[in-house]
């Protein structure tokens, strides 16, 4: 599963504050009667790189997705950069303006070239001019490394592209917290390289990052701490290191025994 | 085996450049034989289409060809063919009478819109095209817009020669326009809002009528024609094109509240678009001509036209409001989620991300409805009003020249209705190759 080489990575810029930046406490979750997620608390600090992996169906994409209330939690808080998640529908537009998010299956708005899906939620929501928003739009479509698709459309890009442009898109927003929902997944094995090093490049300049992925060649270098997710709760989480060598619970060691046994 | 297992190991030493196709026969001769010809079956199919085809053909193209277009009346018309093809038995044979159309057309039109006034209706569907361009096409200059936005005062103004009328209705306009402008600020975003919208009806109910009249009495006017002087496409473009034009955004509004998940809002989308779905049309007309005036406020009286065209436009919205939510329900979550995660609140999210989508998915069933609407308006002909189709071709038919004709006229009005349709077909086509974005 190592599909990232191992290039030495430059941690001089990842530094995990003290900061809060994500609370979350006593928070559960039901769809209908089913329990999906069960007495989760996690504190994430500002600048933290958290991997969070597990079995199909064991809450880990809804987690992040509670995040920024794409998913509502039934009970417990979230507190995302001091603001306290509510249904108050300006409070949950706020904290998505601030929360970027790269989807499974990218969801590029079809309708719109690559350069007005990346300005869209700069001009509408914060009110850039346009000029402006085009500048910081080309600025990261250069860091994803496509600038020179900018005049296209989504459906011309290949899946790598298209994700890299997802990402491009949530910069624009100058979010402080970034949430990855299986931002590889959805990828041919040759796209998933170019896809992971913009996100290491995006950790590397400090950026909070959750991310839902398999890719465990990411989590070793990348993760300052890896969580596993079963059955809806958090069953264990440790740092890298200790986490793949030497898992304490059953749980874990089968399932990582699965995906790296091959 | 073993020299099998040999064999199966390879190594492509070179890879291969593209080549073309190879040339298999290709042109007039390939179609003809892929399309028509491709087997015993199809061969005979096509050799039997053939011969329906030209049996059809060489009843109706000789009518029609050699029709008599110079005449004063049908028994003139009946002379004259008998004088240049001899007498016929009365099947087959015959040819058209065109002479009722070369005569009538301007009825069929314009119905009994006095004829020295001719020159406002065609002045109007003239300002109708400037006005529909910069909405229709792109490229257009935006300018047009100034056109598009006075164009529906204008042409009330002209069709029915009310000039203060229009001007009334539009200070509404305007006056919901200053309120929001200039009071929004003092009283709050809220309230401002609220009063943006109540003021304007309020004034329409209570005052328009009045100042209206009054502006009629000091202006230099045109001379008034009544509703009931409307008549054939005249009237048919005045309801149709009123009505694709109102129907549209009521019907996107319906959509949206019908998926809306606030209770009272749904609810009522649901009973809106069921009710006017769910009984006919001519029932409408019926309670358009007969009912409306109970439930009105006193005083404020529209004439059969006005009515018929508000029962139209909200029995066509609730079929809009159905396709635009097939519309709604294609596009994939994820649009939703994409346009939410960004921080674009609601209204934002519909119309940038979700509503252009929507209605690109939609275009061919809100153009069919549309298509539907523009004939359903010969209806109009059940509670009175003169129809291009069965309105008018009575009319003509009960003078004493053109009694017992009807091919002739049914032809002219169908192939006029047509072109129409045809248009708004071809439109529909054109628009969705403009908007096919989301292929290679």
């Amino acid at each position: 599963m190592a599909m990232v080489e191992e290039r030495a990575i430059d941690r001089s810029q990842m530094k995990v504050s003290d900061e809060v930046a994500i609370e979350i406490t006593g928070m559960n979750k039901w769809y209908g009667t089913f329990h999906v997620l069960r007495d989760i608390n996690l504190t994430v600090q500002r600048g933290e790189r958290i991997v969070i992996c597990g079995p199909s169906g064991s809450g880990k994409s809804t987690l992040i997705r509670c995040i920024n209330a794409l998913e509502e939690h039934q009970q417990g808080s979230i507190t995302v950069d001091g603001t306290l998640l509510s249904n108050d529908l300006k409070n949950i537009d706020k904290i998505r303006s601030e929360v970027g998010m790269c989807f499974q299956h990218f969801n590029l708005f079809p309708h719109l070239t690559i350069l007005e899906n990346c300005t869209l939620a700069p001009i509408w929501v914060r009110k850039t001019p346009k000029k402006e928003a085009e500048e910081t739009a080309m600025y990261f479509l250069e860091k994803v490394k496509i600038p020179e698709q900018a005049d296209k459309y989504p459906g011309q890009l290949s899946g790598g592209q298209q994700q890299r442009v997802a990402i491009a898109r949530s910069l624009c927003m100058r979010p402080r917290i970034m949430l990855f929902d299986e931002p590889t997944s959805a990828l041919d094995p040759e796209m998933i390289k170019e896809v992971l090093d913009t996100m290491i490049a995006l950790a590397e300049e400090g950026m909070t990052m959750l991310c839902v992925t398999h890719e465990m060649g990411f989590a070793r270098q990348v993760a300052n701490r890896v969580i596993f997710m079963d059955a809806g709760q958090i069953v264990e989480q440790n740092e890298p290191e200790p986490f793949f060598t030497n898992p304490q619970s059953e749980r874990t060691k089968l399932f990582l025994s699965q995906i790296l046994g091959h | 085996m073993s020299d099998m297992n040999a064999n199966r190991a390879f190594v492509r030493s070179d890879m291969l450049p593209e080549q073309a196709p190879p040339a298999l026969e290709t042109g007039v001769v390939k179609w003809l034989r892929e399309n028509l010809f491709s087997s015993w079956i199809n061969t005979i199919l096509t050799l039997v289409s053939f011969a329906l085809i030209y049996w059809v053909a060489q009843i109706i193209v000789p009518w029609a060809v050699f029709g008599i277009w110079d005449a004063g009346s049908l028994t003139e018309c009946r002379a004259i063919r008998d004088e240049l093809y001899g007498v016929s038995d009365g099947h087959g044979g015959g040819v058209a009478c065109w002479a009722v159309i070369a005569e009538r057309w301007p009825q069929i039109i314009f119905g009994f819109y006095p004829s020295d006034l001719y020159w406002r209706p065609i002045l109007a569907f003239a300002l109708f095209w400037v006005a529909i361009t910069p909405v229709l096409f792109e490229g257009a200059p935006r300018q047009l817009l100034v056109v598009t936005v006075a164009f529906p005062f204008v042409a009330v103004a002209l069709l029915w020669g009310n000039v203060g009328g229009p001007i009334a209705v539009a200070l509404g306009f305007a006056l919901g326009w200053a309120i929001y402008k200039f009071a929004t600020p003092a009283i709050g975003q809220l309230a401002g809002t609220i009063a943006t919208i109540v003021v304007p009806i309020l004034y329409w109910i209570l005052l328009s009528g009045y100042i209206g009249d009054g502006l009629s009495a000091i202006l230099p006017g045109l001379e008034p024609v009544g509703s009931s002087r409307f008549g054939g496409f005249l009237l048919a473009l005045v309801i149709g094109i009123s009505c694709i034009v109102l129907s549209l955004p009521i019907g996107i509004m319906l959509a949206l509240a019908r998926q809306s998940d606030l209770f009272i809002i749904n609810k009522s989308a649901v009973v809106f678009i069921e009710v006017f779905r769910g009984v006919p049309m001519i029932v409408w007309l019926f309670s358009a001509s007969l009912l409306l005036g109970y439930f009105l406020p006193e005083g404020m009286d529209p004439d059969d036209l006005v009515r018929v065209i508000i029962l139209i436009t909200l029995f066509s919205a609730a079929y809009i409001a159905e396709v635009i939510r097939g519309g709604l329900a294609a596009l994939p979550r994820g649009q939703y989620e994409g346009a939410d995660s960004l921080g674009l609140d609601y209204w934002q999210s519909m119309r940038l991300i979700i509503l252009p989508q929507a209605l690109k998915i939609s275009i061919p069933g809100i153009v069919s409805t549309f298509i539907g609407l523009f004939k359903d308006t010969t209806l109009v002909v059940f509670i009175g009003l003169l129809d291009p189709l069965k309105g008018l071709s009575d009319a003509i038919r009960a003078t004493t020249e053109w009694n017992g004709i009807y091919w002739e006229l049914f032809i002219f009005s169908g192939a006029i209705f047509f072109i129409f349709c045809f248009g708004m077909s071809q439109y529909s086509q054109y628009l969705e190759r403009k908007l096919a974005t989301d292929r290679r």
